[in-house]
C-alpha cells in the first residue's frame, strides 16, 4: 500500500513553462530561485564593483574629469617604479609575518589559559573581547597617547632609568608599535575562535596520552596542535587576508609616516585615490593587492593544510 | 500529499516574478544610487519655493526665480554666517534663491570629487586654494566673468596673495577672506624668562627660544622653547617664509621649476628649520602630539600657527595669556598665506550663472567681508577693508593683517605629498642622521618630479 502510494507521488509531474518536469526538478527550481535572491545581490554588490576596478586600472581618471582614457598597463608600470609603492608593499607583508604569528600565539596563550579556568570564565571572556568591539580609531589614538614621545610608557621607562624610545617617531619601532596595536584588539576574536576549538578536542586523548606518560608540553604538541589544526588554517587564512588590508591603526596612528615605515598598500590606495585623485592608479594598486591576497591564501591552503590524524 | 507541491508551485511562481520586477528596478537605479549625498542638516534656513530655473538668453534679470546652489565646507561659523547672508541676498535679489550644502571637511574633497562627476554639482563652489590646479587641470572650473571681476581689479584691490588663483592667465576663483602665520608666543612663560618683547629676527627667535626651553633632571622636555612639528605649520613657513627672507626664491615665473636650490638660501633656510630641533634643540615633533596642542597646554613657548587658530583657542584655551606678532624677519620679511575662495564649476549658464555672480559679488562686498572677520576670525581679502584701524589695530588680528603686504601662497600641485616630501626630508636628518645638504637636494628633486608630472600631463591636453 505504502510502496504503491510512494510510486504514485513520485511519478507526479508538473508543468513548468510548458515543459513537463518531474518532482525533484521542481523542487531545484524552487531552491535555485530562492537562491537567486541573495546571488543577485552578492554579484551587483560586490562583482561588478570588482569588475568595475578591474576596468578602471586599466585607463586614466582624475574622478573630477569625464573621460577615462584607456593606457594599458601604464598604472601597473608606474606603481612598480614608484619606491613608495615598493616600500608599502615590503611593509605589507612584514605586517602579515609578524602579525599572524603573533596574533595567533597570545590568542592560543589566553585562549589555553581561560580553558582551565573554572570560576569566572564568562567575566573574563568578556574582559578580553571587549578591545575588539571598540573602535579602532580610538584604540588607535589612546595607544598614541601613550607612545607619545613625554607619554606614559617614555616616564616609566625613565624611572626604571632606561633611555626614552621614539616609539612612534622612530623609523624601526613604528611598524612593531602598530602591529602591537593591532594584535591587542584582536586577542578576543582569536581567543574565542581557539576556545570554541579548545573545547572540540574529546578529553580521552589527553587522558590517554597522560597514560602513556606524555607530559604537559607533549601534550599540547601531540594532542592539541594538531587537532587544532582546522581552527588554525582558519585564523590563518582570515588573519592574512586581514593583515594585507591593514589600514585603520596605520592612518590614525602614523598616517604612514616615519618615513614611509608603516605605509600599507591600502593606505597608499586611499591616498592615491582621494589625495591624488588617480583613481586609475589607485585601482591598479587593488588589483595588485587582490593578486597578492589570492596568491597567498592558495599557499595557505597547500602548505597550512594537513589531515588530521587521529 | 498533493496540497504542499501545489503551493510550492504557487510560491515558486510568485518569488519568480518578485524577481524579475527587482532585477528591472536594479538595473536602472545603478547610477544613481550609490552618489546620493547626504547634506547636514544645515540648509533648513535657506529653503525656498523649487522654482524650475528656465536657461535664459538674455541675461538680464528677469522675472523667473532662479535657484543656485552653494557648496561649502562644515565650519560652524561659516555656516551661520552664510545663511545669514543668503537671508540678506535674497531680500535685496527677490528673484535669486540660494540653497546652501556643506560637507565634514575631512571628507569635503572626496565628497566634491565623487558627487560632480555623477551630476549633482553647485552653481558656487568654496574651495581650498590648494586645489585649483587640480580642479582647473580636470576641466571642473570656470574663469570668473570678467565683466563681475575684471583681472586688473583684483589685482589693485586684493592683497597679492590672491594671485594663487590665477591659472592660465585668468582668475578662477575668489575669496572672501584669507588667513596667514604668526608668531604665538606664551606671555607668562615670555614673562617668566624675563623677555620682553617677541623676537623680530631669525637671531633673536634662537635667543628667545633657549631662554625659554625648560628640560627636566632627565634631559626630558618639560617647556619647548619653540614647537617644532615640521608636518604642521612648518612646511608652510619654510616655503613662503623662510626661503624668501633668506633672499630666495620658490617657484618660476611659469610655476614649473623649483628654485629652492638656485642659490645657498634654499639650503639656509631649512638648515635654519632643523637647527631648532638638532642643534638648539628647543623643541622636537611628538611633543604632546604636535604644536598647537602643545601650544595650547602651556607648553611650548612660541609656535608659528596661523589665524585660523583663533576661534579654538577662544573655545580651548580661554584663560590661555598669550599674544601674537609678525613672524621674525631676515633679509625682507614674507609671511605664508592661504585661503578659501568661491570658484564656479563650468557647466553653470545662462540664468544661473547670472545669479552666481550676483552671489559672488555680494559674497566679496566690503561688508561681507567685515562680518566675515567679526563672526568668522578670518583675515579680509579686501586692502580696504583690511587697513581699517579697527582691524589692523586689534590686539590679536593686527599682527595676521599687517603682514598681509608681504605675504605668498605657494601654488601647490599636491599639498599632502608636497608636505610629505618636507617632512619626510626632516626625518631623514633628525633619525638616519643623512647629512643635511644630502637631504634638502633629494628634497628639492622630488618636489621637482611632482611639477614635472603635473606640468607633463597638462602640456598633453
Amino acid at each position: 500500500m505504502i510502496a504503491q502510494a510512494i510510486r504514485l507521488t513520485a511519478r507526479k509531474s508538473r508543468e513548468l513553462l510548458g515543459i513537463r518536469l518531474s518532482y525533484r526538478t521542481q523542487r531545484y527550481v524552487f531552491i535555485y530561485l530562492v537562491l537567486a535572491f541573495p546571488l543577485l545581490y552578492f554579484l551587483g554588490t560586490r562583482l561588478l564593483p570588482i569588475l568595475y576596478a578591474f576596468n578602471v586600472s586599466v585607463r586614466e581618471w582624475d574622478l573630477l574629469s569625464q573621460e577615462k582614457p584607456y593606457v594599458g598597463f601604464a598604472n601597473f608600470t608606474a606603481l612598480f617604479e614608484d619606491e613608495v609603492f615598493r616600500k608599502s608593499i615590503v611593509n605589507t607583508l612584514i605586517y602579515v609575518a609578524v602579525g599572524v604569528p603573533g596574533q595567533l600565539a597570545v590568542g592560543l596563550a589566553v585562549a589555553l589559559l581561560l580553558h582551565n579556568v573554572r570560576r569566572f570564565r564568562g567575566l573574563f571572556r568578556t574582559i578580553y573581547f571587549i578591545p575588539y568591539v571598540t573602535s579602532a580609531v580610538a584604540v588607535s589614538w589612546v595607544f598614541r597617547w601613550i607612545l607619545m614621545r613625554n607619554g606614559w610608557l617614555n616616564e616609566t621607562l625613565l624611572g626604571l632609568g632606561l633611555e626614552p624610545q621614539l616609539f612612534l617617531q622612530s623609523p624601526r619601532q613604528a611598524i612593531y608599535l602598530v602591529i602591537l596595536t593591532i594584535i591587542w584588539q584582536s586577542i578576543g576574536f582569536q581567543m574565542l575562535v581557539f576556545l570554541t576549538g579548545l573545547e572540540g578536542v574529546p578529553r580521552m586523548y589527553y587522558d590517554a596520552a597522560a597514560i602513556d606518560g606524555a607530559g604537559p608540553w607533549r601534550r599540547f604538541r601531540h594532542v592539541t596542535l594538531p587537532l587544532l589544526n582546522p581552527v588554525i588554517v582558519f585564523s590563518v587564512v582570515i588573519g592574512a587576508i586581514s593583515y594585507l588590508q591593514t589600514f585603520g591603526q596605520v592612518l590614525s596612528m602614523t598616517n604612514g609616516e616615519p618615513l614611509n615605515s608603516t605605509r600599507t598598500i591600502v593606505l597608499h590606495v586611499y591616498a592615491l585615490a582621494f589625495q591624488r585623485f588617480q583613481m586609475g592608479s589607485a585601482a591598479a594598486a587593488t588589483v595588485i593587492l587582490f593578486v597578492m591576497i589570492l596568491a597567498l591564501t592558495l599557499l595557505q591552503f597547500k602548505l597550512v593544510r594537513r589531515k588530521v590524524e587521529y | 500529499m498533493n496540497q504542499p507541491l501545489r503551493q510550492g508551485k504557487k510560491l515558486s511562481l510568485v518569488l519568480a516574478a518578485i524577481l524579475a520586477v527587482l532585477t528591472a528596478c536594479g538595473g536602472g537605479n545603478n547610477g544613481g544610487s550609490n552618489a546620493s549625498p547626504s547634506p547636514s542638516p544645515s540648509s533648513s534656513a535657506a529653503a525656498s519655493p523649487q522654482a524650475s530655473a528656465k536657461e535664459e538668453a538674455s541675461p538680464s534679470a528677469s522675472a523667473e526665480k532662479v535657484t543656485i546652489e552653494y557648496w561649502q565646507y562644515e565650519f560652524p561659523a561659516k555656516v551661520e554666517l552664510i545663511n545669514e547672508l543668503i537671508q540678506e541676498f535674497q531680500t535685496l535679489h527677490p528673484h535669486i534663491a540660494v540653497k546652501q550644502t556643506n560637507f565634514p571637511y575631512d571628507q569635503y574633497s572626496q565628497k566634491v570629487a565623487t558627487l560632480v562627476p555623477a551630476g549633482k554639482g553647485p552653481d558656487i563652489i568654496n574651495l581650498y586654494y590648494g586645489w585649483l590646479p587640480q580642479y582647473v587641470a580636470s576641466g571642473y572650473l570656470q574663469p570668473l566673468p570678467e565683466d563681475a571681476f575684471p583681472p586688473a581689479q583684483i589685482e589693485s584691490d586684493y592683497y597679492p596673495l590672491v594671485s594663487a588663483a590665477k591659472l592660465d592667465g585668468a582668475y578662477y576663483a575668489i575669496p572672501t577672506a584669507v588667513r596667514t602665520l604668526a608668531l604665538f608666543y606664551n606671555k607668562d612663560l615670555f614673562a617668566k624668562a624675563q623677555i620682553a618683547q617677541p623676537p623680530a629676527t631669525w637671531e633673536e627667535l634662537v635667543e628667545s627660544a633657549k631662554k625659554l626651553t625648560e628640560k627636566d633632571a632627565k634631559g626630558q622636555f618639560v617647556i619647548e622653547g619653540f614647537a617644532w612639528e615640521p608636518g604642521s605649520q612648518l612646511h608652510h613657513w619654510f616655503r613662503d617664509g623662510l626661503l624668501p627672507q633668506a633672499g630666495g626664491q620658490d617657484l618660476s615665473e611659469d610655476r614649473r621649476k623649483v628654485l629652492w636650490d638656485e642659490s645657498p638660501a634654499g639650503l639656509e633656510a631649512f638648515r635654519y628649520l632643523l637647527d631648532f630641533a638638532i642643534t638648539h634643540k628647543t623643541g622636537i615633533n611628538g611633543f604632546y602630539n604636535d604644536d598647537s596642542n602643545a601650544f595650547k597646554t602651556g607648553h611650548a613657548a612660541i609656535n608659528v600657527d596661523g589665524s585660523f587658530r583663533l576661534g579654538s583657542f577662544k573655545k580651548d584655551a580661554p584663560d590661555l595669556n598669550y599674544g601674537i606678532a609678525p613672524l621674525p624677519a631676515y633679509k625682507s620679511q614674507s609671511a605664508p598665506a592661504s585661503f578659501w575662495a568661491n570658484a564656479i564649476p563650468k557647466n553653470v549658464q545662462g540664468a544661473k550663472l547670472e545669479a552666481a555672480k550676483e552671489f559672488l559679488k555680494f559674497l566679496t562686498s566690503k561688508e561681507v567681508q567685515e562680518k566675515w572677520v567679526e563672526k568668522v576670525g578670518e583675515l579680509p581679502a579686501q586692502k580696504a577693508v583690511g587697513s581699517q584701524d579697527k582691524y589692523a589695530g586689534d590686539e590679536k588680528l593686527g599682527p595676521f593683517i599687517k603682514q598681509l603686504d608681504y605675504s605668498k601662497a605657494h601654488f601647490f600641485i599636491d599639498e599632502n605629498q608636497e608636505r610629505s616630501l618636507i617632512v619626510n626630508a626632516t626625518n631623514e636628518v633628525l633619525l638616519n642622521n643623512v647629512p643635511v645638504e644630502q637631504a634638502f637636494k633629494d628634497l628639492v628633486a622630488k618636489t621637482q618630479k611632482i611639477y614635472d608630472d603635473y606640468w607633463a600631463k597638462q602640456d598633453k591636453k
